[in-house]
């Protein structure tokens, strides 16, 4: 009790001092939260693409991102015929861009696709996707944004296509994304006979391994790997992850400054009781215990206001019309616990020097402090 | 009493037949790399309960000998025996917790805490039960006339009040010895009195040894034995 009387008290006497080191913790845990939850938002929507209707993903082994991933026709004919597939279905993934949109994502999908299949048809029919090579369907917010709806003709890259659907789609890339039938996108890309990816559904989901063997054994140039499997070995994805948690925990790290600054002025300040204490029996383990209870309070405070402030962030984020479906509002329980933690871990980091100097306060000496 | 009294208890059997609580062995204290001299070979040996008194001018070194009687510094040569034991060979938190209180000639309290808070510090720190503790401290604030005062903040009370308070402090783990650097010196004549009255009076009861420095003769002459001090010796 007297002990957090000592702790709370001393974060009392400099209310403006703490309430800054609070609110640096806060803002760097509300920007952790919000960057590390929108890319991870990012990179699960990406690997929804790929996880549409499907187990495992085949594509062109050692690549380093999939739009450069060659997947013949040939051997997608093969793998399709094979006992233990369920359906292969191809895609060719490219960016178009068009006048005011200098990326726009494009499918080059067969009109058996899940994302063609599963997908609410705002306008147009589904059963009309390939019917003709030069139309293309369009994800609402494409559509919004290029103020185009079915019949209208619209220009893309070097072509100019015929919009003969919307859809909606629950995943943001696909929702702002062009979809052509397959043989368009490979002319379109100069692709011909070949795809990006192909999306492979088993029969038996316990054939995995086995599936995964054949696809070694017939195309050494080839790898498949389960949805899962891809999430985590994915360089991009990896390069997004370490990306969000680096930047997320450099915020942080600025945050855990201002604790060790602030715990560093705590300590010279209050020399003289530091030496009250150990002239009343404190003991270097109790004394640091002070400095570093101060520290947990002022990181454990500005972590949970933090976390309140990035979660309403994000929900404002998701409100935006523009980045609707980009913006994934599930906050993960296991990035609150690792951004609470690294807040407490930095917060704690920055008490090391002050409660060092504290143990290291001689009694008689501060006593004559003034 | 006067000094005859004192030396009649100086010479009462229990400090000639016990051994010593405290012995100063040529005790040397230098500050600056030995340029500034404070103590020079200092030998003392202090007897269970007795009262002592250290006199002797500003900078003869009082508080200095006291500091290394608490362990609160170390001498640059010799030792401190407390109970036959060598200061170096014990644990100092130990010693400041259980055996050892210090009152201070500015009181040394924190000021934003109240009275009762205050005087649990050396319990909180000895890790005793709170409701020990408290029971301590009540019995201790009667004795000393705060108990009407338990909840106020030190900023709110008088000099005295405050050097009542820490005196509470020092006697909160039941110390055997209390160090006393001019408890006195910031307070009034009367005031002055009353506080060195209540000392006498609560380590009588307590049988705790009492060392204080101090200017005030007439205090001292009151003590069991005064010793005198001067240039950094004792001249007794």
């Amino acid at each position: 009790m007297i002990f957090l009387r000592l702790i709370f008290t001393n974060l009392g006497r400099h209310r403006v001092r703490t309430l800054i080191s609070i609110a640096g913790i806060a803002f760097s845990v509300a920007a952790m939260l919000t960057v590390v939850t929108i890319l991870q938002g990012a990179v699960g929507m990406f690997a929804g693409l790929l996880s549409a209707d499907s187990q495992l993903i085949v594509f062109e082994r050692n690549i380093s991102d999939l739009f450069f991933s060659s997947v013949p026709d040939a051997s997608v004919k093969q793998i399709q015929g094979w006992s233990l597939v369920e359906k292969a279905n191809p895609v060719l993934f490219g960016i178009v861009s068009s006048q005011d949109h200098p990326i726009i994502t494009c499918f080059g999908v067969t009109s058996d696709d899940a994302r063609i299949r599963e997908a609410t048809w705002i306008s147009g029919s589904k059963e009309e996707f390939g019917a003709n090579p030069d139309a293309i369907a369009l994800g609402e917010r494409a559509a919004e944004f290029l103020h185009a709806s079915v019949g209208s003709q619209v220009a893309i890259g070097h072509g100019s296509f015929q919009v003969m659907g919307v859809l909606r789609t629950r995943n943001g890339f696909e929702d702002g994304g062009v979809f052509m039938p397959l043989p368009s996108a490979q002319s379109f890309f100069h692709k011909n006979g070949t795809s990006s990816v192909l999306l492979v559904k088993l029969k038996n989901r316990n054939d995995q391994a086995a599936f995964k063997a054949q696809v070694k054994q017939q195309f050494p140039n080839l790898i498949a790997l389960e949805d899962e499997e891809f999430n985590r070995s994915y360089s991009q994805f990896k390069i997004l992850k370490a990306t969000a948690w680096a930047v997320g925990a450099c915020g942080v790290l600025l945050g855990g400054l201002g604790v060790a600054n602030t715990m560093i002025m705590s300590v010279f300040t209050r020399i003289r009781e530091i030496a009250i204490l150990r002239v009343n029996g404190f003991s270097n383990t109790q004394i640091a215990a002070l400095i570093f209870g101060e520290s947990g309070a002022v990181s454990f405070t500005g972590a949970v206001l933090g976390l309140m402030i990035g979660a309403c962030a994000i929900i404002a984020l998701k409100l935006i019309p523009a980045l609707h479906g980009y913006v994934d509002a599930e906050v993960q329980p296991v990035v609150v616990i690792a951004v609470v933690l690294l807040a407490c871990f930095t917060g704690a980091a920055g008490a090391l020097y002050p409660a060092f100097y504290a143990m290291r306060v001689r009694a008689v000496e501060a006593l004559r402090f003034e | 009493m006067n000094s005859q009294t004192a030396v009649d208890r100086q010479s009462m059997p229990i400090s000639k037949l016990a051994p010593a609580l405290l012995r100063a062995e040529d005790l040397w204290k230098s500050y600056e790399e030995g340029s500034i001299p404070v103590l020079n070979g200092v030998d003392l040996e202090v007897f269970s309960r007795q009262t002592v008194a250290i006199c002797g001018p500003s900078g003869c070194g009082k508080s200095t000998l006291l500091h290394l009687l608490g362990d609160l510094d170390e001498p640059t040569r010799g030792r401190v025996l407390i109970h036959g034991t060598d200061l170096r060979k014990r644990c100092r938190t130990e010693y400041l917790r259980h055996e050892v209180g210090f009152v201070f000639q500015l009181h040394n309290l924190i000021a934003d805490l109240t009275l009762e808070e205050n005087c649990l510090i050396p319990t909180v720190a000895a890790g005793t039960p709170r409701n020990e503790a408290l029971a301590r401290l009540h019995a201790l604030a009667e004795r000393t006339g705060l108990t009407h005062r338990l909840k106020q903040r030190i900023q709110k009370l008088s000099g005295g009040e405050r050097q009542r308070t820490a005196l509470c402090r020092a006697l909160m783990n039941k110390p055997g010895i209390l160090l006393a650097d001019e408890p006195t010196g910031s307070l009034d004549e009367r005031t002055s009195r009353q506080i060195f009255e209540l000392l006498l009076e609560l380590v009588a009861t307590e049988g705790i040894t009492l060392m204080m420095a101090t200017h005030d003769r007439g205090l001292a002459q009151r003590c069991d034995r005064l010793v005198e001090m001067r240039d950094g010796k004792i001249c007794e």
